[in-house]
C-alpha cells in the first residue's frame, strides 16, 4: 500500500510540474497551447539522451548519440557522489524546450487563440513523428530504456521510490516557488492584464508580443522540466507516451479541474485528476461482478470489452462537468468549504 | 488573423511576395503532376477530408471556434458502422467492384443520423449553456477538447482498443495507363463524397435554412436582427456537422485497403482537417472543399520521398507555408 501511494504521490508531482508549465501559458497569459505532449517530449528526450550508456547495436539500439553523462560523471572523484548529470539532464531538458519554444512562439504566438491551438497541436504531432521515425536519433518506436536513476545508490532498489519522491518534491518547490515571486511580481501582472485584455495591455505601453513569447518560453522550459523528471522515474520513454491524449489533454484536464490562473491550482487538479485516473483501474473489476450480482442482461449482453477504459471517458466527461457548473475549478470549492468548516469551529468554540 | 498588424508592405516585397507563392504553386502543381498516381490518391484522400473539414468551417462559421471533438465524432460514425454491420445486419460483402458489401450503404445513413444526434446533443447539453453564460472562446474550445476524450473514452469502453474490420474481401485494383492503379473502394469514397457536397451546396443556397445559415455566419447580430432564429442555425448546423463527420468517417474506414478501424482513426486526421479548413480560409465551406484536395494530395505526394508515418506533419507544413503568405487562407476567411 505505501508503495502505491509513494509512486502515486511521484506521478502527482510530475504532473503538478507540467500543469504548472501548462498555468503560466493558459492560466496567466492565456496562451492556448494544446501541444503540451511536444515539450514533455523534448524535455524527456533531451535528459534521457544526455546521460544514457553508448547504444549496443547487437542490441538492436539504433540510436547514434548519448551523452552518457551519467558514467563519466559518477568515475570523477568527490563531485561523483552529487550525481551532477541529473541536474544537467534536467537543465538540458529546460534548455531544448527553452528553443524550440523560442522558435516556434516566434511564429505562432501571434496566432489567435484558436489558430495557437492548431499550431501547437501539429507542433506537438510533429516532434513526436520525427522521435517515432528517426532512429538514428531517439530509437524509434522501441523507446530508450537505460535512463539511469539519480541517487540510486542510496537506498536499496525496493526502496527507491521514496528517494525519487524527495527529488520530484524539491523539483516542483523550487518551480513553484520561481513562479509564485514571477507571477507577483510587475512582470507577471502584466501576463495578467494580457490575458484579461490584450489590446489595453499593448495601449499601455506594453510590449504584448515580448511578454506573450517570454511567457511561452518560460511555460515550456517547465513543461521540459516535467519531462525530464517523467524519464527519470520510468526509466523507459517511447514515443506512445506522448500521444495527444497521455501528453496534453490528461494536463489540461487537471488544469481546468484544478483551477487555471490559480496557484494551487495545478496541484488540486493534479492530485484529483490523477486519483481519477489510476483510481478507475479497479473500477472495472468492481462493474465486471455487477452483472453477475444483479443478473442485468443487458450488461450480458453488450460484453464490455473495453472497460478498463472507462477512465477516459471518465476524465472527459469530468473536464466538461466542470466548465459547466464550476467554471473556477474545484479549488475555489474547497477553499469555500474549508472557511465554512472555519466558521463552524469558531461558532461551535464561542458557544 | 494576426493582432498586431502586418501590412503596410514596400511594393517591393508584394512583388517579391507574390514570385514566392508563383514559384510554390507551380512547384506544387510540377510535383502533383510528377506523380499522378499518389496525387489521384490525394485527390481520394481529400474527398474524405473534405466531408470533415466542411463541418469543422461550418461550426466555425456561426459559433467562432474549432471543434477539437470533430475527428472523433467521426470516429464515432466509423464504429455506429461497424456495430450495424457485425451485430444487426445481414452479413453480404463485394458488392459489385467494391470490398463491402450493400449493408454498408445502409450503414452510412444510419451513422450520419446517429453522429447528427450526437452533435445536436453537444450543442444542447453543452455548448448551449455555455453561451448562455458568455463563457469566452477558449472556455469552449477545451469543452469541445472534453467531449473528444469522452467520445473516444465511450468508444474504447464499448468496443476496445484493439484494431478492427468492417467484414470486406479483397478486391483487384482496376489499372489505367500510365501505371496507374485504382482501388474501386476510392472511386465509391470519392462519388459517395462528391454527391454529399453537392448536396450540401444545394441546401446552402437553395433552402430558407442553408440561406439563414450562410446570413449567420457572415454576421450574427445582423442576422438575429433581420429575425433569424440563430439558435435553431447553430442546431442545423452542428446536426450537418454531425451528419458529414458520421459519413466521413464510414468513408475512412473503407478507404483503407483493409478496411481497419480503431479508436484513433478520426482524432489522428485533426492537424490534416484543421490544415485544410485554415488552407481554405476559415469559415468558408467551399474553401475548405479545396483546402482539402490541397492538403490531401499533398500529403500523398509527399510519400514519393518522405516517410508515409510524416503525412500529418506535411499537411501541417503546408498549411504554415500558407499562412506565412496569406494569413487568411487562400479563398478568403470569415474568421
Amino acid at each position: 500500500m505505501l508503495e502505491f501511494l509513494t509512486a502515486f504521490a511521484i506521478l502527482v508531482g510530475i504532473y503538478s510540474v507540467f500543469t504548472l508549465g501548462l498555468n503560466v501559458h493558459w492560466g496567466y497569459t492565456g496562451l492556448f497551447n494544446i501541444g503540451v505532449a511536444g515539450f514533455f517530449a523534448l524535455g524527456a528526450y533531451a535528459a534521457s539522451l544526455l546521460t544514457i550508456r553508448p547504444p549496443l547495436s547487437n542490441q538492436g539500439e539504433d540510436y547514434l548519440y548519448s551523452g552518457d553523462l551519467a558514467n563519466r560523471l559518477d568515475a570523477l572523484p568527490v563531485i561523483g557522489v552529487l550525481d551532477l548529470w541529473f541536474v544537467a539532464g534536467l537543465l538540458a531538458a529546460a534548455l531544448v524546450a527553452a528553443v524550440v519554444a523560442l522558435v516556434v512562439g516566434t511564429i505562432t504566438i501571434r496566432l489567435r487563440g484558436d489558430y495557437l491551438a492548431i499550431a501547437t497541436l501539429g507542433i506537438a504531432e510533429s516532434v513526436r513523428l520525427v522521435f517515432l521515425n528517426e532512429r538514428w536519433l531517439s530509437n524509434g518506436s522501441r523507446g530508450i530504456y537505460t535512463i539511469p536513476r539519480p541517487f540510486g545508490d542510496i537506498v536499496a532498489p525496493q526502496d527507491y521510490d521514496r528517494v525519487y519522491l524527495v527529488v520530484v518534491l524539491v523539483v516542483f518547490a523550487v518551480l513553484f516557488a520561481g513562479i509564485r515571486a514571477l507571477m507577483h511580481s510587475p512582470w507577471g501582472r502584466v501576463l495578467r492584464a494580457i490575458r484579461e485584455d490584450e489590446v489595453t495591455a499593448e495601449a499601455s505601453g506594453k510590449h504584448v508580443f515580448r511578454f506573450k513569447l517570454q511567457a511561452f518560453v518560460l511555460g515550456a522550459v517547465v513543461m521540459g522540466i516535467g519531462g525530464a523528471l517523467y524519464a527519470f522515474n520510468f526509466r523507459a520513454i517511447s514515443p506512445i507516451t506522448f500521444t495527444p491524449l497521455l501528453g496534453t489533454f490528461i494536463i489540461w484536464a487537471m488544469l481546468v479541474a484544478g483551477g487555471s490562473g490559480r496557484l494551487y491550482g495545478p496541484i488540486v487538479g493534479a492530485f484529483v485528476v490523477w486519483g481519477i485516473w489510476s483510481g478507475s483501474q479497479f473500477l472495472p473489476n468492481v462493474i465486471e461482478l455487477l452483472p453477475e450480482a444483479l443478473n442485468v442482461p443487458i450488461l450480458d449482453a453488450l460484453d464490455l470489452v473495453g472497460l478498463p477504459n472507462i477512465r477516459f471517458f471518465a476524465v472527459g466527461v469530468l473536464v466538461v462537468l466542470v466548465l459547466l457548473y464550476a467554471p473556477d475549478g474545484i479549488t475555489p470549492g474547497i477553499v469555500r468549504v474549508r472557511e465554512r468548516l472555519a466558521a463552524r469551529a469558531r461558532h461551535h468554540a464561542r458557544t | 488573423m494576426f493582432i498586431t498588424a502586418r501590412t503596410m508592405r514596400s511594393p517591393a516585397m508584394v512583388r517579391a511576395s507574390r514570385v514566392v507563392q508563383a514559384v510554390l504553386a507551380i512547384v506544387f502543381v510540377a510535383l502533383a503532376l510528377s506523380e499522378i498516381g499518389l496525387a489521384m490518391n490525394g485527390i481520394f484522400l481529400g474527398s474524405v477530408l473534405a466531408l470533415g473539414a466542411v463541418g469543422i468551417t461550418l461550426v466555425f462559421g456561426v459559433m467562432r471556434f474549432a471543434n477539437i471533438a470533430h475527428g472523433d465524432m467521426m470516429t464515432m460514425g466509423a464504429y455506429v458502422a461497424f456495430f450495424l454491420l457485425v451485430s444487426v445486419l445481414p452479413e453480404h460483402t463485394g458488392l459489385g467492384p467494391f470490398t463491402f458489401g450493400f449493408p454498408l450503404l445502409i450503414a452510412i445513413p444510419v451513422s450520419m443520423a446517429a453522429v447528427a444526434a450526437l452533435a445536436v446533443g453537444m450543442d444542447v447539453f453543452v455548448f448551449r449553456r455555455l453561451r448562455l453564460r458568455r463563457a469566452n472562446i477558449v472556455t469552449i474550445e477545451i469543452a469541445s477538447l472534453g467531449l473528444a476524450i469522452a467520445i473516444r473514452g465511450f468508444i474504447q469502453m464499448i468496443w476496445d482498443t484493439p484494431v478492427r474490420y468492417f467484414p470486406n474481401e479483397g478486391r483487384q485494383h482496376i489499372s489505367l495507363p500510365a501505371d496507374i492503379s485504382i482501388a474501386p473502394n476510392h472511386i465509391f469514397v470519392s462519388g459517395a463524397a462528391l454527391v454529399l457536397a453537392i448536396a450540401l451546396h444545394l441546401l446552402l443556397t437553395r433552402t430558407k435554412q442553408g440561406k439563414a445559415m450562410r446570413a449567420t455566419s457572415d454576421n450574427p447580430d445582423l442576422a438575429r436582427a433581420s429575425g433569424i432564429n440563430t439558435d435553431r442555425v447553430l442546431l442545423w448546423t452542428w446536426g450537418i456537422a454531425g451528419a458529414l463527420a458520421g459519413a466521413a468517417g464510414v468513408l475512412l474506414v473503407i478507404f483503407n485497403a483493409t478496411s481497419q478501424l480503431k479508436p484513433t482513426i478520426g482524432f489522428q486526421l485533426l492537424v490534416p482537417l484543421f490544415a485544410a479548413v485554415v488552407v481554405g480560409g476559415i469559415g468558408n465551406p467551399y474553401g475548405a472543399f479545396l483546402g482539402a484536395m490541397l492538403i490531401g494530395i499533398s500529403m500523398e505526394v509527399s510519400t514519393a520521398w518522405a516517410l508515409p508515418t510524416y503525412k500529418p506533419a506535411i499537411a501541417f507544413t503546408v498549411m504554415v507555408v500558407v499562412l506565412l503568405f496569406r494569413p487568411r487562407g487562400l479563398f478568403g476567411s470569415r474568421g
